[in-house]
């Protein structure tokens, strides 16, 4: 079914019951050629990137829980491509181009709002490294642009930018097409139009074990809901990578640790960009919803608990309001964490692993939502075709011992 | 928030404690290979469950001290010196 204003106003003549789900919930077939392990944005999208671009349609995604239920349904929804490195800048801003043409791709409306994303810069040293930011942004052929401290005033009224701030705002910069997008959609709209080449989308259907062949290669997955065979498999599953890995016999240069967001009430527009604080580790936005999504620092210990610390969720909130004071009247909402994959360069994995047909995408990190297209359309490459897609040559395994590392700075954006 | 034993000064609140990442990792030799000291630097085990780690108080008595804690539900299994070996159990 096409969604479209026509069928909306057919949905509402119909008193809402000419709506179908939007996927169907099939029963795990035995085989299939391709399993992807995650059904967050990710694994969704190497599934669609697989049927659409390689016709490989005979291709079940296996999910633990409900989709995008991890990292998907738990970051603060930015999108950007404000990266340092020649590699990193072509593989996030190919991702940032693929979500501008999303919406219309998938019939799904993404919300992707370009409303800009601007970088504060606190200290001299800040307006510095964010001239050779910018600079670097350029070189990658992305957009940017230094602001000066009444550009951003103009741009944010209710940031206190006056000298007697605690932290004074010196100048800063921004990246004009970044923003948000809806972030549930983004898995439901993946989800369905996979599931309309004829994806098998399975829930609540975790991967217990691996099933091995002659040459140590691995030929199916043991799950909670049976044995499902296949000819090769991708993993995508962010913060559980090592835990699958483990089931497969070989070790990841990943650390799970938790990340914390959390939202306020909503109010009426007060906030027209995206804003990150690197100085004071603090970033937030308005969604359209009106609530403000803050996002916070990582918690420095190995976590796998969906939940994150009060002191840095204290942290976060007193940084927010020496940037935004009027805030201080609004409560919060919720508040949660993801187990997001990090590894020492803060560069992602895409491609081969130690054990033969089996094949992974992660250790993004904390920055995974702003590349599902790009980790989807590079990991549906290396599956269908077994070598890897050109944008994710530099981000193999084999860096780690090889030594040529992507160390990407900017990856977060904040320091963690 | 959580709490962490400290050897020393008893339970304190966790923002007085830095992680140091996880504990008994052999230093390979000279003659170790790409492989060996790549895995070295950067493969982890990184568990779900019990996990041997370093910790130090570093705004209280600033020792090192090894702990093995759970990822997932965070509980304190046991606490022991630098120098000693792992416990059983994880």
């Amino acid at each position: 079914m096409r969604y479209s204003a026509l069928a909306l106003l057919r949905g509402a003549l119909s008193g809402g019951r000419s709506w179908q789900p939007a996927w169907r919930s099939p029963e795990p077939k035995a085989a299939y050629d391709v399993l992807i392990v995650g059904g967050g944005g990710h694994g969704l999208a190497s599934a669609y990137y697989l049927a659409r671009n390689h016709g490989v349609r005979n291709v079940a995604v296996l999910e633990r829980g409900w989709l995008g239920g991890g990292n998907t349904g738990r970051n603060t929804t930015i999108v950007r491509s404000n990266y340092l490195y020649p590699e990193s800048a072509r593989l996030y801003d190919f991702s940032l181009r693929l979500y501008e043409g999303l919406s219309r791709e998938l019939n799904f409306n993404l919300m992707l709002s370009q409303r800009g994303l601007i970088d504060l810069a606190h200290s001299r040293h800040d307006l510095d490294s964010m001239a050779r930011w910018v600079n670097s942004m350029h070189m990658n052929g992305i957009d940017a642009r230094l602001l000066s401290r009444e550009e951003i005033a103009a741009r944010l009224p209710l940031l206190d930018v006056s000298p007697e701030a605690r932290y004074p705002v010196l100048g800063g910069f921004e990246q004009p097409r970044g923003g948000t997008a809806r972030h549930d959609a983004v898995a439901w709209g993946y989800a369905r139009a996979a599931d309309a080449l004829g994806v098998d989308i399975v829930q609540n259907c975790e991967v217990t074990g691996f099933l091995r062949g002659g040459h140590g290669e691995v030929t199916g997955v043991t799950t909670s809901r049976g044995t499902i065979r296949a000819q090769r498999i991708g993993l995508a599953a962010a913060g559980h990578s090592s835990v699958l890995a483990a089931l497969a016999g070989f070790r990841l240069p990943v650390t799970s640790y938790a990340l914390q967001a959390m939202v306020s009430e909503p109010v009426k527009p007060a906030l027209d960009a995206v804003v990150l604080s690197p100085g004071t580790g603090a970033y937030l936005s308005q969604s359209d919803k009106g609530e403000m999504v803050i996002g916070a620092g990582l918690d420095l210990f190995a976590s796998y608990a969906q939940r994150g610390s009060f002191a840095v969720l204290q942290g976060v909130v007193a940084a927010t309001l020496a940037l935004f004071p009027s805030f201080s009247r609004l409560k919060l909402l919720r508040q949660w964490a993801g187990n997001v994959d990090v590894v020492h360069d803060s560069s992602p994995i895409i491609g081969p692993t130690p054990v033969p047909e089996l094949f992974i995408n992660c250790g993004w990190g904390t920055g995974g939502f702003k590349a599902i297209p790009a980790g989807g359309w590079t990991l549906a490459h290396v599956l269908a075709t077994g070598r890897s897609h050109p944008l994710a040559e530099p981000f193999q395994l084999e860096r780690f011992h090889s030594g040529r590392l992507i160390d990407e700075a900017a990856a977060a954006g904040i320091a963690h | 928030m959580m709490q962490l034993p400290c050897p020393w000064c008893g339970v304190r609140d966790e923002s007085e404690f830095v992680c140091g990442g996880a504990s008994h990792i052999v230093r390979p030799g000279l003659s170790a290979s790409d492989a060996e000291w790549g895995s070295y630097l950067f493969f982890r085990d990184n568990p779900k469950g019990p996990l041997r780690e370093r910790w130090r108080h570093a705004y209280g008595c600033g020792q090192w001290f090894n702990l093995m804690r759970d990822t997932l539900t965070h509980q304190v299994l046991s606490v022991y010196p630098m120098a000693e070996p792992p416990p059983a159990g994880g």
